[in-house]
């Protein structure tokens, strides 16, 4: 059986942690597919710089960067590719660029599934951007050679727009990947919303990162 | 970073009176303000790479601090400042942050670009 390539498409370092990283390592283990992580900026502009901070506005994009290395390692990916762009600009991005960037993955890797953000329902505008630069491009591929795009998605309204997922993984005996991955990102997992600095049990474990949730995205 | 010495910040001030400078000037509530609370305004600005040059410039304030840079014909303000980055001694970076630890505000001021 020929392997499965997996592109995966995410503006920001830690986007990949919480909501794929156990689905990427559970494919990785498995030897079922080759993973590619495009990961469009280093997350510059975030507002986390660790507790107490560590970081500041200028120091912040080599230590994420740092940060995506060491989660990707974490996850056993072996490609990242860092494309550049510039933290929150996405949206007023150059769309011939930034379509042109993801174009040029899809020829180079030809992959069977490309995993990113839900165009209109992922919160930041970065996330949304990321998802509609995706599936415009893989749009104007002819339709029985698109891969396969799933796409995450949890604004507050997504399954009233979406449904249910239609791809839900249990990912339970691979969350010591997962929360390596998480924890990868020093400056970021400490935040409340995030990851926090409470400890917590096995079972809160399980139960707020064993399962990984994609919506199948449908072109018209 | 470390909290503001206000002595430290202003001898940097003074330092960089009358020169060209590169400016990151920013302010934020963060993108996921409302996602996490509906009756939070998003909102967010930043300039980065802007050249300026000031005449007067001071911190004020017993914590969080404020800054303000008299320009040719103009004002830099900046309110909430908490930390300073105290390993650079030829520029300035100065940020403000919630008691949470997030980023609020940004004020930094450098002869190169960011």
């Amino acid at each position: 059986m020929m392997k499965r390539h997996i592109l995966v498409v995410l503006p920001h370092p830690d986007d990949e942690a919480f909501g794929v990283s156990g689905t990427l390592a559970m494919h990785l283990d498995q030897g079922s597919a080759e993973v590619t992580y495009a990961c469009l900026t280093l997350g510059e502009m975030g507002r986390n710089m660790g507790i107490p901070p560590f970081a500041n506005r200028v120091t912040l994009p080599s230590i994420r960067k740092q940060e995506l290395e060491a989660s990707c390692h974490a996850i056993g990916i072996r490609d990242l590719r860092m494309l550049g762009f510039h933290d929150k600009m996405i949206e007023f991005e150059d769309k011939a660029k930034l379509d042109g960037s993801i174009e040029a993955l899809m020829k180079e890797l030809n992959p069977s599934l490309v995993i990113t953000f839900h165009p209109t329902l992922s919160v930041h505008p970065d996330h949304n951007a990321c998802g509609a630069a995706v599936i415009r491009t893989i749009g104007r591929m002819p339709a029985d050679r698109r891969p396969t795009v799933h796409c995450m998605a949890f604004a507050n309204n997504h399954e009233h727009e979406i449904g249910k997922p239609d791809i839900i993984n249990n990912v339970r005996g691979y969350l010591k990947q997962k929360m390596a991955s998480i924890q990868a990102h020093k400056s970021q997992f400490q935040a409340a919303e995030l990851l926090g600095n409470k400890k917590l049990s096995d079972a809160e474990i399980q139960a707020r990162f064993g399962t990984e949730r994609f919506w199948t995205y449908r072109f018209s | 970073m470390q909290l503001i010495d206000k002595t430290k910040v202003q001898q940097l001030l003074d330092i960089l009176i009358d020169c060209d400078l590169y400016i990151h000037l920013e302010m934020t509530t963060g993108a996921y303000a409302a996602h996490l609370d509906l009756t939070k305004h998003p909102a967010a600005t930043f300039i980065t790479n802007a050249v300026i040059r000031y005449s007067h410039g001071s911190i004020s304030g017993d914590g969080p601090y404020r800054v303000g840079l008299k320009t040719g014909i103009g004002w830099v303000y900046s309110e909430g400042l908490t930390h300073y980055e105290e390993t650079d001694s030829d520029r300035l970076i100065l940020a403000g942050h919630d008691p949470a630890g997030k980023l609020v505000v940004a004020l930094q001021l450098s002869r190169e670009p960011f």
